[in-house]
């Protein structure tokens, strides 16, 4: 099988956000992870390879540096990758579904594509079902278990309220990965080694004859979220202390 | 003034709570005009509830020949047709499991701008702003398109009775389902639950809690405020809680009007996905915990002496 997997470079969530200008981020200022998702997705596609063979190819769409997250997501065990380069630091998912299925198409064909659920950098959670609408294919997001069949894959998904779902699609199709559909492996430091040799094409929107114009959604402010500035501690016994949690609650209308 | 479309969400046949400050998000300045869809429930019951909420139109949504809950790109497709035939400028609806689903299948089907778990939107600006890494900043969005898409976050947007004469419309869409996704079964697991996205209150319990068995102590406490129970990331991982309770970065993001944590660090992991609720209570022994410089109002305690005596005085003073 001949599985994609769309990967993003994203700051690491305990990393500190210093904005820059209206709508930047000091991105040379912060570590940089796989999106927590993708690694989901990485780890599904892995195993599916090595249970009935074929290849894992990693793509991304980002800066130079992007180059990292598919090193981290070969030395899971991906084949090799293809970086889309691209200036912005916040393309919009629309150009950069674009870029991913042309890149996937001039590669492919692809048999399968897992992406993450979202990322958790621009959370805009839309990114496999633009992909998807441009593939023309089938996509089902958030999954949580799955299960490969003759030309169909039957997949699970949480739909809230705790009930959960079962889904049948055909193949080839787009799956977001998330949370308990495995459990993403820690590369080994030979695994780490092997990474770095192993091949990555670059490619730039405009051999892929796009452009990043067009785009219908735009960023236009960044700001810092207002930090609380700590607990008002309730004091006294546990009673007391409670009774004054509620008393507070009560008068905040919260209860 | 724009004419905006709301995604009516149910449950078990009721309007979910939820759905009201989507209205309210809407409104805008008040001129607005707002189209209540409801591809499942019944508009005829619901129109009361709606209109309270400024409905001007209620519209029950079908499809031709079709069954949109077994297919997600039928009703993708059904939505599409009712955007056309009521001129919508905008569309929202939640951003819970469903609501992110359908409007980011509607986003790419029409080739639309979306903007997922809005704390706020401007629909005569067409803006909208949401939360961008982790929680950390706010993100302002501008959609240029004829229409713009929104999910909003439940809870963010608290809302205002603004009532108006709903009225019912019947509208069975003429749509094809590309028969590429088909829904087999939906089976509830633990029915009676209030959705944790959704939950007015949250009661989370962290790794101290120690057992699956334990959550008890929390589940009486929330019930009581109308509200449910959630998990940290440590809590599921030491097979005390299933995913689906786990709140925060690879679990939930939630808002609630009042969210306590018993037995919470306070990892920016955590904060990640229920920063944004309205006051947050912290309950934990060690008075160093992070989680107290990050939360409104704080108990240094074990959480196995202090939740048993908030369900008590609760019994009593609610």
């Amino acid at each position: 099988m001949k599985i994609y997997v769309c990967v993003k470079h994203v700051p690491d969530t305990a990393a500190n956000i210093k904005i820059v200008g209206e709508n930047g981020f000091d991105d040379g200022g912060c570590k940089f992870i796989v999106n927590p998702y993708d690694e989901y997705a990485v780890e599904q596609a892995v195993q599916l390879v090595e249970k009935n063979g074929g290849e894992v190819i990693v793509v991304t769409v980002g800066k130079a540096a992007a180059a990292g997250t598919l090193r981290a997501a070969m030395a899971m065990g991906a084949h090799r990758g293809i970086l889309v380069l691209v200036e912005s630091q916040f393309l919009d998912s629309r150009t950069t579904a674009r870029a991913l299925k042309a890149a996937i198409e001039q590669d492919g064909p692809a048999e399968l594509v897992f992406t993450g659920k979202g990322a958790v950098d621009t959370e805009g959670f839309q990114t496999p079902y633009r992909l998807a609408a441009a593939m023309n294919l089938p996509v089902v997001n958030e999954i949580n278990r799955m299960e490969l069949g003759e030309g169909t894959v039957t997949v699970g998904r949480e739909v809230g309220g705790g009930a959960r779902e079962r889904v049948e699609v055909g193949l080839p199709c787009v799956l977001g990965a998330t949370k308990g559909l495995n459990e993403p492996r820690y590369p080994k430091f030979p695994d780490i080694m092997k990474a770095k040799k192993k091949p990555i094409k670059e490619v730039s929107l405009a051999d892929l004859g796009l452009s990043s114009d067009g785009a219908m959604s735009e960023l236009v402010q960044l700001e810092k979220v207002p930090e609380r500035s700590g607990a008002r501690m309730m004091e006294g016994d546990v009673r007391q202390a409670v009774d004054q949690l509620v008393n507070i609650l009560k008068e905040e209308k919260v209860i | 003034m724009a004419t905006v479309g709301i995604l009516i969400e149910t449950e078990d046949g009721a309007v979910k709570d939820a759905n009201f400050g989507v209205f309210t998000a809407a409104r805008g300045a008040g001129d607005n005009t707002l189209v209540a869809l409801m591809p499942d429930g019944s508009a005829e019951s619901a129109k009361e509830a709606l209109g309270q909420y400024g409905a001007n139109k209620v519209v029950q949504l079908s499809v031709d020949g079709g069954d949109p809950a077994a297919s997600p790109d039928l009703m993708a497709r059904a939505l599409a047709a009712a955007i056309e035939r009521y001129s919508l400028d905008a569309l929202l609806g939640l951003a819970s499991a469903r609501g992110r689903d359908m409007l980011a299948r509607l986003a790419a089907f029409m080739d639309l701008p979306l903007a997922s778990d809005c704390i706020s939107v401007d629909l005569a600006e067409k803006t909208a702003v949401k939360s961008h890494f982790s929680g950390k900043t706010f993100a302002t969005i501008k959609m240029s398109a004829a229409v713009m898409l929104c999910t909003i976050r439940p809870n963010a947007i608290e809302a205002q009775k603004a009532p108006a004469d709903a009225a019912v419309e019947q509208y069975s869409a003429a749509v094809d389902d590309p028969g590429w996704v088909k829904v087999v079964q939906v089976k509830k697991e633990d029915a009676g639950h209030v959705d944790l996205t959704e939950a007015a209150v949250i009661v989370t319990g962290g790794r101290p809690i120690a057992s699956a068995d334990n959550y008890r102590i929390l589940e009486e406490c929330a019930r009581l405020l109308g509200g449910t129970i959630g998990a940290s990331r440590a809590a599921v991982d030491a097979g005390f809680a299933p995913h689906s309770m786990q709140v925060g970065q690879t679990g939930k993001t939630v808002s609630p009007h009042l969210y306590i944590g018993c037995g919470l660090s306070g990892s920016v992991q955590h904060f990640a996905g229920m920063k944004t609720s309205k006051v947050i209570v912290a309950i934990n022994t060690d008075k160093d915990a992070p989680i107290f410089e990050k939360c409104d109002y704080g108990i240094i305690g074990d959480l196995f002496e202090v939740v048993p005596v908030l369900t008590e005085v609760l019994k009593e003073k609610l």
